[in-house]
């Protein structure tokens, strides 16, 4: 057992983190939790970044390095909108990350999966994994939580789901994760983008769905107690 | 000569013993208990995870167990040798019962066994990997004290394990009191259970808590503590620097 906290250790994000398309465009959800070692540093980070107006990225693995490839590529992006005279398209922005991730991969350590919505081929999500790898699918899953979720994702997903469905789908999937990864924490953020734009959304932990052996949260023991008929307790 | 290879320890410093099992890192855990002294007694407050490495594998571990009559044991740590404490301690009362002669065991008494059963292991380097917090009330005395995997042991007014000393025990130096009501502990407990959730990454929604008073041990049943989460900062927090976490 760690009987210190190593409050050295780096920041990681432990993390959940989803892609999925929809016939549409695309959602892309978190958890939000950053530790360090095994305090929580930050319970309520926002690790679905933006890239341009209609593309982000949700950031796992090393909070810095992640961090640092994004902000390049950002960067990148911009002076490449100027340039061309029109928005980015997802399938640039996912190269850029490739590029960054492949030729660095001895120092990095990030996971990410970049998710936008272009006039020329619609939703894309591209996941790019430790080693600079591309790979373009109709979902993707990544970071620690994302191991509970292979089975989840096989028996459930399904093509052409609509933008609610999605996003339902996509918000279940990060509570799962969350409840047994101890990693992934905190609330559930999903980012939709379409033709129409992108919105940012919010689940509180406290308004997800309830799994196996959780039980619905109270205010106190003594609310319990008072409520309930006599004998409550037991040994 | 003797071409027979002899059969040699692997490790011959250790002897006879290098065969035994020995925890030399824990599998499933429980993360921190919180305990403090009330009006009444003790009132202890742990979660009921059962963590395997960084899965929550395990959510309904019980991690706080009366012993005879006078005391209430807490652990974290591995479950398995929690456990196995629990037997050492099933026999400790029933050779105590066995005596029959009136008297029993106090909190001080299986506070100081196990401490010594905790020192000993650590000195055979087959460590208990266990923190434990004993509390208990005889004959209208509070005891409350906690040993370490390693030994250290000590009572006080308030306890903890693991993470509970780093986040619980500030809470308590500035809110514990004499003489506090069951309530008042209670709700001091859930304060520190609700910090220890949002910032421990083995933490579990769901927990129970325990007193102890001169008529015995009770333990409540198992409740989850509602969390907050809506604040105009959590909902978006990249927004004045884009990129940021």
């Amino acid at each position: 057992m760690d009987l210190e906290m190593n409050l050295n250790a780096s920041h990681s994000m432990g993390t959940t983190i989803i892609g999925v398309t929809y016939n549409g465009g695309v959602v892309l959800g978190a958890d939000s939790r950053t530790s360090t070692g095994m305090y929580v540093a930050n319970r309520a980070s926002d690790k679905i970044t933006q890239l341009t107006d209609n593309v982000y990225v949700c950031r796992s693995g090393s909070a810095a390095d992640s961090q640092i490839v994004s902000d390049y590529v950002r960067y990148f992006l911009h002076q490449h909108t100027i340039q061309l005279g029109q928005s980015a398209t997802s399938k640039v922005a996912a190269n850029l990350i490739r590029l960054l991730s492949y030729n660095n991969k001895n120092m990095l350590e990030t996971g990410l999966i970049v998710g936008g919505w272009d006039k020329y081929e619609g939703g894309k999500i591209y996941a790019i994994p430790l080693g600079g790898t591309l790979i373009e699918q109709p979902f993707a899953i990544g970071g620690s939580g994302s191991s509970y979720l292979y089975g989840f994702f096989d028996q459930a997903w399904k093509e052409g789901m609509t933008k609610d469905e999605a996003e339902q789908f996509v918000v279940k999937a990060v509570s799962l994760a969350i409840a047994r990864d101890g990693a992934s924490g905190g609330v559930v953020r999903t980012v939709i983008i379409n033709s129409e734009g992108v919105t940012r959304n919010f689940y509180p932990s406290d308004k997800l769905q309830l799994w196996h052996e959780e039980l619905e949260p109270q205010n106190s023991l003594l609310d319990l107690l008072n409520s309930s008929s006599p004998e409550p307790m037991n040994i | 000569m003797n071409f027979m290879a002899s059969k040699q320890p692997e490790n011959s410093l250790l002897g006879p013993e290098s065969d035994s099992q020995r925890t030399l890192y824990p599998y499933v855990t429980g993360t921190s208990v919180v305990a403090l002294k009330y009006k009444d007694g003790i009132l202890m407050a742990a979660d009921m995870g059962g963590s395997y490495g960084s899965t929550l594998r395990y959510k309904s571990v019980e991690r706080m167990k009366p012993i005879g009559k006078h005391s209430l044991l807490g652990a974290s740590g591995e479950i398995s040798d929690f456990q196995e404490i629990l037997r050492y301690l099933d026999e400790l009362i029933l050779y105590d019962n066995m005596w029959d002669d009136g008297n029993s065991l106090g909190p001080k008494e299986v506070h100081n066994y196990l401490t010594r059963v905790m020192y000993n292991r650590r000195n055979k380097f087959n460590p208990l990997w266990n923190s434990l917090v004993l509390g208990g009330v005889k004959n209208g005395q509070k005891y409350l004290g906690t040993v370490s995997m390693i030994g250290v042991n000590f009572e006080d007014n308030h306890v903890a394990t693991g993470f509970g000393n780093h986040l619980a025990r500030p809470i308590l130096r500035q809110e514990w009191h004499e003489n506090l009501s069951f309530e008042d502990g209670v709700r001091l407990l859930e304060k520190c259970m609700r910090v220890l959730l949002y910032r421990d990454r083995s933490a579990v929604n769901k927990l129970q808590i325990a007193k102890i008073t001169e008529d015995g041990v009770t333990i409540s049943q198992p409740y989850s503590l509602k969390t907050y989460w809506e604040f105009s900062a959590f909902e978006n927090p990249a927004q004045g620097a884009i990129g940021s976490w």
